[in-house]
């Protein structure tokens, strides 16, 4: 994979390099110094300019860059998608806003067709350097459709990469770094967690896009996750610590490609491992690192992988959603169940 | 089936061939024989006699030279076609889509367009292809399931085709917005796209976005629908109420109905239609009313849901005799040309055959090519795998 090429040291000038920012704020923040960095990159996406986006990811950018660089589209997510598509071609770099989670399978095709294959298809002489953010995940109250977590179509979809940020830091480089990536790249951004706020360095050297990061060291159990539910893991640590029971907690970040080298590595040495993510399980991102797992850690694991997950329902009404997505007594219990096996 | 007026009924504000609201019986008649009758506003430059007809809106100044040029274009195309269904048949190609019939519709629309404009064609664009000037012998790879186009988009300005139907309209638009973007409309010099599908893609989801899309955007961008009637078994009643070119008025653009047998309407109104595009007048929708003369493809039965008659009406509207004859009736070509162009079809159709019987399959690591731009470790992995496992076996076969 090429290094990102990151010059952004005029980007943004924050008085401090060191900032603590909300997830939604550095993902804005990112998003202007991609915009600034480079003329060809544009945004699209339902009430992204003037409203600044109904999360207000993109505030304040079509005041700066213009309506011919932050489009408020027409209500059609095959539109925006392949309009994108014909957009990239000509040299643009779309960064595509998918409103709510469940609202991207009207784009599906696109996506699915001619975004992921365009580039196998022509043998390289067509890039797609598409970027589709998708505020996804649940636990905001919301009605159906808008707390879905679909990454796992798109992570069986060769062709595309996947991403999921976890924390403002990230958002602030990741966001970058998927519109500087020359494959077509999903950008889930967890909705519930757009407010929690974290320290970011703006002139710091980040590390690849696609690779996952150990983000608290532990010796009993690994616990994996991505997106919304590293924070619910690492609360879960925490929890855990103080009846003794030490959880090293990696953060996925990469959803495909997957970097499991730091989770093989994690679980040669504590011997079990539990899977959080809200998705539902059946053939899922948490199923395949548990193929992957007990293919490449077979003689070193304690107990069968285990996956704490959303249910293999719909998402339901939102006064069940409680129930539904993992929370740390899920995640412990399992925790419980991998350590007594 | 939707009531007889729709089909001649003029658009409102369609002066030049508005007639009375009220269709008389022969206008109902041509109605209910919508198939093979383009209806009231038809353009037509020739007619199937080969006469050289006016039209008050379209028109073109053609030499002897040009038009010599426009027969040879559609008689090489159509032998590429023949020859390429003749080697399905011989089980040199897995399937072949034919183009038969519609030589004019696309050579008319090609050759309408400049190396600078942009086109996005479906799978049945061969005519156009030539226009673009990609060899016959490129196309052959996606129906021999050796590759998915070997010609390079962005040099010849020719998208691969695009098989999920109706996919390529959102990508046409997206890309003449960007050349608006790109400040490449607003005068003569100015760049179009042209975007190419069928009367069935306009059931299709992405058509009608496309039609926004380029509307909202003001995008320069000529649809060209041909309507060849049969969306495999399906005729064009099943996908509209109304004639195809009437839908641009509701989305707020021109539509117009040509002649798709007729190269030189196909021409004019084409050339028309990019030059009001690239003077930033776009988008605009052609309907090419022409006739699927063979099969949807090599495995598809036409005898199963359409009737002969139907066929051998079409015939006597054949897009190359109308100008074989013109061209004899002004004296503008002799038998030496036409034996010429026979004799140069023949060569290319021995060509074709082959280049085609001697295609070699592409190697096993071809699965893996260029799935990703930037690479990825973890097909890397399973790529280096499959390889080791195919390498175990004598002589590298399995």
């Amino acid at each position: 994979m090429a290094a990102p090429t990151m010059d952004r040291s005029t980007a943004a000038a924050p008085a401090t390099p060191v900032q603590t920012l909300t997830i939604s704020k550095a993902l804005n923040m990112g998003l202007r110094a991609a915009m600034e960095a480079n003329p060809k990159v544009i945004m699209m996406g339902e009430d992204i300019g003037k409203l600044g986006g109904v999360f207000r990811i993109t505030d304040g950018l079509q005041k700066d860059f213009g309506e011919q660089r932050v489009l408020d589209t027409p209500l059609a997510e095959s539109g925006i998608i392949g309009t994108a598509v014909g957009l990239a071609i000509r040299g643009y770099r779309p960064v595509c806003e998918i409103q709510f989670d469940g609202f991207i399978f009207p784009g599906f095709d696109q996506i699915v067709s001619q975004v992921a294959k365009l580039h196998y298809r022509t043998q390289g002489k067509i890039k797609m350097p598409i970027v589709i953010r998708v505020p996804f995940g649940g636990g905001i109250g919301a009605v159906e459709h808008h707390s879905e977590s679909p990454e796992s179509y798109f992570a069986h979809t060769a062709g595309l990469k996947v991403v999921s940020c976890s924390n403002p830091a990230d958002a602030y480089w990741m966001i970058q770094q998927a519109i500087d990536c020359d494959d077509p790249v999903l950008f889930f951004e967890p909705k519930r967690r757009y407010y929690e706020k974290g320290e970011v360095d703006t002139t710091a050297q980040p590390g690849p896009l696609f690779a996952s990061r150990v983000l608290r060291s532990g010796t009993d159990a690994t616990l994996v996750a991505y997106g919304p539910m590293v924070r619910t893991s690492l609360d879960a640590a925490n929890a855990a610590a103080e009846d003794g029971t030490s959880l090293e907690v990696i953060d996925l970040r990469s959803l495909s490609p997957l970097d499991l080298a730091p989770v093989f590595e994690s679980v040669r040495r504590t011997g079990r491992l539990v899977v959080v993510s809200e998705a539902p399980s059946e053939s899922s991102i948490a199923s395949e690192i548990a193929a992957k797992v007990q293919q490449e850690c077979f003689y070193s694991l304690q107990a069968p992988v285990l996956r704490v997950t959303g249910f293999d329902t719909p998402y339901p009404p939102s006064k069940l959603e409680e129930e539904f997505l993992p929370d740390l007594d899920r995640v412990l219990h399992a925790v419980d169940r991998s350590l007594a096996w | 089936m939707s009531s007889p007026e729709q089909w001649t009924h003029p658009e409102p504000d369609a002066a030049p061939a508005a007639t009375a609201a009220k269709p008389t019986a022969e206008q109902v008649i041509a109605g209910l024989r919508a198939t093979d009758e383009g209806g009231a506003d038809l353009v037509q430059l020739l007619t199937p006699e080969g006469e050289r007809v006016t039209h008050p809106d379209f028109d073109i100044d053609i030499s002897a030279e040009e038009l010599r040029g426009l027969y040879r274009d559609m008689v090489l195309i159509r032998r590429v076609d023949r020859e390429a269904n003749a080697l399905q048949r011989k089980g040199q190609l897995g399937i072949w889509v034919p183009l038969l019939g519609q030589e004019a519709a696309q050579i008319g629309a090609g050759r309408a367009m400049r190396p600078t404009d942009m086109a996005f064609p479906s799978y049945r664009e061969h005519g156009i292809a030539w226009t673009r000037g990609i060899d016959p012998t490129e196309l052959l790879g996606i129906f021999r399931g050796t590759d998915q186009g070997t010609w390079d988009p962005v040099e010849k300005r020719f998208h691969p085709y695009t098989i999920v139907i109706g996919n390529q309209v959102l990508n046409a638009a997206g890309y003449a917005m960007g050349q608006k973007f790109d400040g490449k409309v607003g005068d003569d010099d100015g760049e179009a796209t042209m975007v190419f599908f069928g009367d069935g893609a306009t059931s299709q989801g992405d058509v009608h976005e496309g039609f926004v899309w380029a509307a909202v955007y003001d995008a320069p961008l000529v649809f060209f629908c041909q309507n060849n009637q049969w969306a495999i078994s399906e005729p064009t009643e099943r996908q509209s109420r109304l004639p195809l070119y009437q839908r641009a008025r509701g989305y707020g653009f021109p539509g117009i109905r040509v002649d798709g047998n007729d190269v030189l309407a196909t021409l004019a109104v084409t050339r028309w239609a990019l030059n009001e595009c690239r003077h930033g007048n776009g988008p605009i929708l052609i309907e090419a009313f022409t006739y699927r003369m063979d099969a949807h493809t090599t495995s598809d039965d036409p005898t199963r849901y359409r009737l002969s008659d139907e066929l051998e009406m079409w015939k006597l509207k054949d897009p190359i005799e109308r100008v074989k004859v013109y061209l004899v009736r002004q004296q503008w070509a002799d038998s030496t040309f036409f034996e010429g162009v026979e004799a140069e079809a023949d060569a290319l159709a021995e060509n074709l055959r082959e280049f085609c019987v001697n295609m070699p399959d592409p190697p096993a690591e071809r699965i893996f090519s260029n799935v990703y731009a930037e690479g990825n470790p973890v097909l890397e992995a399973q790529r280096d795998e499959f390889l080791d496992y195919v390498s175990g076996f004598a002589g590298g076969e399995h």
